[in-house]
Order: C-alpha cells, then structure tokens, then sequence
C-alpha cells in the first residue's frame, strides 16, 4: 500500500496493466516521449517500448477509429485523447461505430477499447480545456462511461474498463491529478463498473455526485458537520450505467438528495437520477430534489471572475446543502 | 523553394518594408513581454508566435486588410497586429480583461477575433478554422465580394479530417482562399517524421487539385511573394492555394510544456539562427534601407508601446461575474 496521487494511481494501474496484458497498448498525443501533457504516460514508453506505447499523429476520428479496428482484430487499445474538449473529431467513430458495433452485428463484434479523456475546470483552461463531456456519451447505450473521484477508485475502474470487453470512456479530472493523494493498494484489484460507492454515511441529506465534486463534497459536508448537519456522500463512479440501487436506498435513507455535477445543468447526469428518484422514491422524499451544476452556458471562461463564477465549489455546495437541510 | 530576390517587381517600397519589419520586432516583443507575465505570476497562459514573425507578417502583408479576411490561428500575433489589433488589445487578452477585443477575457490568451479587422473568432480544437474560412470564401464569392480569404494552421494539424474536407470544397469550388501552413515541425512534443510520411505538407494540395508551394518562413519576401501569387489566384477565380511555410518554434509549445524531453537546446540553438527577423534586418542594412540608429530607435518605440499596452492592460478591469451567462443567444 502506498499513498499516490490521482495520476499516479492511473500511471501505476497502466503499468500495471501494461505487465499483465501484452496484447494492450497505449497511444495517442505526445503520450510517448512527453510521457502526456499531464505526464500521466510517463516513462512507459521506456519501459515498453515504442510498439506499446506510441505517439500518434493529431487526429482523434483517426485514433478512435483505429482502436475499434485494433480492438477486433485482438489488440486492448487503451487511447489517450488529450482533452476531453478535443474528443469530439472521434464522436462519430465512438457513438456510431463502438457503442452500435456489438448491437448491429448481432453479438458477432465487440469492441474492448478504453478512451482516457482528463476532463473539467477550474485550472485556467478556458473554454477548450475544461469541458465536462460525460453527459453526450452516458446517454448513448452500448457506451459505458466512468469518472473516478479517488485515486483509489483511479485503479481499481481503470484496471477494470481495460478488462471489459466493451468501449469504456474513463474520465479524469485535471484538477484532481495532483491535488488528490490516497492510499492504494499495489496489488491489482477491480471496481466494478456501475457500482457507486457511499464515501460517506450520514441522515440529513445526501449528496449524489462523481468525479472531482466528491471531493469537494466531503470538504462541505466537513464544515456542515460543525454546524449540525450530518451529510451522506454517494460516489456514483460510474455514470453509465448508473447504480439505481445505491441511488434510491440514499435517497430513502435520508429522504432529502442533492444532487452536484460540474457539467451543465440541462441534460446532464443529474436530471437522470432525478428521474429514477422521482420514479422509484418520491415518497420517501421530505424535500424536492435540488440539483447544483454548472451553468447553462457553452463552456467555461478564462477570465478567473468568470470561472470562479461558473465552477462548483465547495462553499456552493455547502451553501446548497443548507438551504435543504432546512426545508 | 521560391527565392526572394526579386525585390523590385514585388511592388514593395521602403516603407512597407520597415511596416514589415516593424511588424515582426512588435511580435516578438509582446510575445516576449507575455513569458514574463507569465511568471510573475500574471498570467496563467501563453503560447508563442517567436520563430514564426517572418511567415506571419510576410503571409499578412501581402493580404488587404480592408478586404480580406484571415482565419489564424493560436501562434498567429504577427498576423492579427497586422491586421488592426493594437499591443493594448493584445494584452487585454492575454490578461483576461473585460475590454478583450476576442472574447472579453473569456478565451484563453491568443485565441484571436475580431469582425471589425475581420479576424474570424478562433477556438482551441485545431483545423476547425478551414472550413469556415473556405465558407467565408464562398460567401465571397457567392456575393461577388471583393477579397481572399486566409487561413492558417499548424503542420500536425494538418491531419484532421477537417483540414482535408475544408481543402476540397474550397477547390471543388474555386474558393479565393488561401491555405497557410507554418511548419514548424513539431506538434508539441511530436516530431513531424511521426506525425506523417511526408516531407512537404505542401503536396497534400496535388491531391486536391490547388498548387502547393513551399518557402522559407525566414525568407521573409518569399513568403510576401508566394501570398501575393497565391492571392492574385484567387482573385482572378483561379481557386485556393497552399503555402507551406518552413519555420521554427523558438519556445516550448505553450507556457505548460517543457521541451527538454523531446528536442536537444543544440537543435533549438541551431533553429534559432534561421530568424527571420535577424535575417531582414542584415538584408535591410545591405539593401542601405536601415542602420543601426534606425533600428535603436525602432526597438525604443516598440518597447514604449509594449509597456504602454502592459501598464494599460494591467490597469484594466476583469470582466464582471454577472456576465457569466450573457451572449448565450442573441438576446
Ligand atoms: C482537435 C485537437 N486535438 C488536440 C489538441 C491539443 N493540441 C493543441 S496544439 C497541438 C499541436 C499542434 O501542432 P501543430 O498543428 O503543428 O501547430 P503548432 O502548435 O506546432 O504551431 C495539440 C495536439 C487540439 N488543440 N485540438
Ligand atoms: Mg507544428
């Protein structure tokens, strides 16, 4: 056991990967001699050579699009795309070609791909380099999409979507790469995917979220705890497909659910959980359903009052969090 | 290669000649200024046009600003001052202040546009910009607007997909576009033998049908030279042209990379003798067109207008939060 960082525990679990599956291979944008612009990739191209670990030209239809045909033909291709925000030249080969593949072929093909993507704001990206991308691929079936919130979770997801034997899009948050540290163990172990995790218990209320939000929600439900508020905090991990079972026993559990993602508010993750609350536990609920999320608008801005403005913090949350305590 | 000899018959006078040259030490200073902004601590971002001075200004000049439009992109500093950005408007951007002339601080610094200089608004994913400008071409043409169209992009961007379906509309319809590639030979840390299997980008355009020309980007009148052919094409309905321009990138790709792991300071070292702004001044001085004192002088005005353009844009205001949600739609 040891104590990494994010983004160590996704390099350590690619290495590990690396080591125990000789048909897997990692490549994209300046992920070989550059070792990735996060450095996420780094020294794994020295330690497996350029065959495994390769420098693609910029062209993200082209990356995709190779990795499904790699794929099938036997390869574990686990693709970088630099920024989430770049991935969208490779929507057509993700959303009408991996997640329809298995469907349209009648079972015959498969595709068992993991996209890594670092995703989300708050670190002066600007519009191209803080997007939250999930909500477009956790609405298409045939996809699975997870966004770990720990670098615990990092490993045991990542370990997990390179097993799967269907496309699996694994988001990072940028912000969470160095700032978050955690204990992880060395040896190989798997988090299934669609399984939440409750990071933390508690009776007031719940906060359903994922990703870096996790994070900032355990700082709030910290200063809620002070002031009388006990906060239960549910990881989802996985966004696609959600576990509706974790979701609706917090739900009636402490009958009062904020729900918070960095994403933009309409169509995103938290208008389908509170779909399956409303479905499946409206009367366990003594509030309605609050959601906290980024704003309606097209991307996040540079300028740091605009970011400040746009971004989730955990104050936000904090703040959320009284107004349905009280209801 | 195109040689830049032919000096006269370029319809270039002394004084567009010392513009020229004004144009590329204003880049670099700015450009110079933005590093040490940066860390200070006063700016989070920024990516450089240095290396790149002679293909942009060369490219720009050779272009009307009244009439034509230009679809730059990140690195293009030379290109944008050509065309009526001023130093303040510059660095209004490159410290995300509301008066930001590109977006108002809301882009990150370099993503240039203007309307009224007619600088296409730009965004971060690459070779997006040829398309549009061969719409913007197309539109030109449609309404028998007077003008050309450029646009530029990175050699590694050259790989999207968008860079070839923009290539081929825009001579599938004899577009009055002009199709810029500066060379710089990386795409961050990815050398160009690793990102295709060509030497010269410029024969990409055989395979659409548009010439394909190749200058040196230090070779500041060859470059001038192939844009003004390239846009005498295109006026005379004769269709897009690329230009490949050969240039350097003297810094790492932007202020978050750090290019020791992947190129040697000898290679950087030897790149940095093909300067061409070190390299039109010798030819001006040669040519009796400049001299030392002129130059002083010169680098003295650039270097007031650049602190003017700092101080100014230090003093300026951020945008206000509440205009977070404004310019969503057109409401
Ligand atoms: C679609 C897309 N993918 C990835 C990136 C990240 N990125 C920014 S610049 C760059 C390299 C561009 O290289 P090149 O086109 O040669 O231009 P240069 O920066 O060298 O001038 C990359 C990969 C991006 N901006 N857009
Ligand atoms: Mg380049």
């Amino acid at each position: 056991m040891a104590v990494m960082t994010y983004l160590e525990a996704i390099r350590e679990t690619l290495r590990q990967e690396l080591r125990r599956d000789d048909r897997m291979i990692i490549y994209g944008e300046d992920v070989g001699v550059r070792g990735g612009v996060f450095r996420v990739t780094e020294g794994l191209q020295a330690e497996f050579g350029e065959d495994r670990v390769i420098d693609s030209p910029l062209a993200e239809a082209a990356i995709v699009g190779t990795a499904i045909g790699a794929a099938i033909n036997g390869l574990r291709p686990v693709p970088e795309i630099e920024f989430a925000d770049f991935i969208f030249p490779a929507i057509n080969q993700i959303v009408q070609e991996a997640a329809r593949i298995r469907y349209r072929s009648n079972g015959d093909f498969g595709v068992p791909l993991v996209i890594r993507a670092p995703f989300g704001g708050g670190v002066h990206g600007a519009l191209y380099h803080s997007q939250s991308v999930e909500a477009l691929f956790a609405h298409v079936p045939g996809l699975k999409v997870v966004i770990p919130g720990t670098p615990y979770d990092a490993k045991g997801l990542l370990a997990s979507a390179i097993q799967d034997e269907d496309p699996v899009l694994y988001f990072e948050h940028k912000a969470a790469y160095r700032s978050l540290k955690g204990e992880v163990p060395d040896e190989r172990y798997l988090i299934p995917i669609g399984k939440a995790d409750v990071k933390r218990q508690g009776k007031d209320l719940s906060i359903i979220t994922y990703g870096l939000m996790v994070s900032y929600a355990q700082r709030a439900a910290e200063t809620l705890e002070k002031e009388g508020i006990s906060v239960e905090i549910v990881d989802l991990r996985s966004v696609r497909p959600l576990d509706v079972e974790a979701i609706l026993e917090t739900a009636k559990k402490t009958g009062k659910v904020l729900i918070v993602h960095e994403d933009n508010l309409t169509g995103g993750i938290g208008g389908e959980v509170s779909a399956l609350i409303a479905e499946h536990a409206l009367f366990y609920l003594d509030a309605p359903i609050m959601r906290l999320a980024g704003p309606d608008v097209p991307a996040m801005p540079y300028s740091p009052p605009l970011e400040h403005a746009f971004m989730v913090t955990p104050d936000k949350i904090a703040e959320a969090a009284r107004k349905l305590a009280k209801f | 290669m195109a040689g830049s000899d032919a000096l006269y018959g370029l319809g270039l006078d002394a004084s567009k000649i010392e513009t020229m040259y004004y144009y590329m030490v204003l880049s670099r200073a700015l450009d110079e200024r933005m590093w040490i902004l940066n860390r200070q601590g006063k700016s989070a971002f920024v990516i450089s046009c240095q290396g790149q001075e002679g293909a942009q200004v060369g490219v720009a000049a050779a272009l009307d600003p009244t009439v034509d439009w230009v679809a730059p992109y990140y690195r293009d500093l030379g290109v944008v001052l050509y065309f009526g950005m001023t130093p303040r408007d510059v660095m209004l951007g490159q410290l995300a202040k509301a008066a930001d002339p590109s977006s108002g601080g809301r882009q990150m610094p370099a993503h240039y546009g203007s309307r009224a200089h007619h600088i296409l608004t730009g965004s971060s994913p690459v070779a997006t910009q040829v398309p549009q400008a061969a719409g913007i071409a197309w539109a030109a043409k449609l309404r028998r607007q007077e003008g050309v169209v450029m646009t530029s992009l990175g050699e590694g961007s050259t790989n999207q997909g968008e860079f070839h379906e923009g290539m081929n509309f825009a001579a599938v319809h004899r577009l009055p576009l002009i199709i810029v590639v500066e060379n710089n030979g990386f795409a961050i840390s990815v050398p160009q033998s690793k990102e295709m299997a060509i030497t010269d980008v410029a024969v990409r355009a055989e395979g659409y049908g548009m010439p394909g020309v190749v200058v040196r980007g230090s070779d500041l009148l060859a470059v001038f030279e192939a844009t003004r052919e390239a846009r005498k094409r295109a006026l005379e309905g004769k269709g897009p042209t690329l230009i490949e321009i050969k240039t350097h990138r003297f810094t790492p790709h932007s202020s978050d990379d750090d290019d020791r792991s992947y190129r040697t300071p000898e290679e950087l070292k030897a790149e940095k003798k093909d300067d061409a702004i070190h390299l039109f001044r010798q030819w001006m001085i040669e040519q009796q067109l400049w001299d030392e004192q002129r130059d002083r002088r010169l680098r003295q005005r650039v270097k007031h207008e650049v602190n003017d353009a700092t101080d100014f844009a230090e003093a300026a205001l951020y945008p206000d939060p509440s205009t977070l949600l404004a310019h969503v739609y057109d409401d």
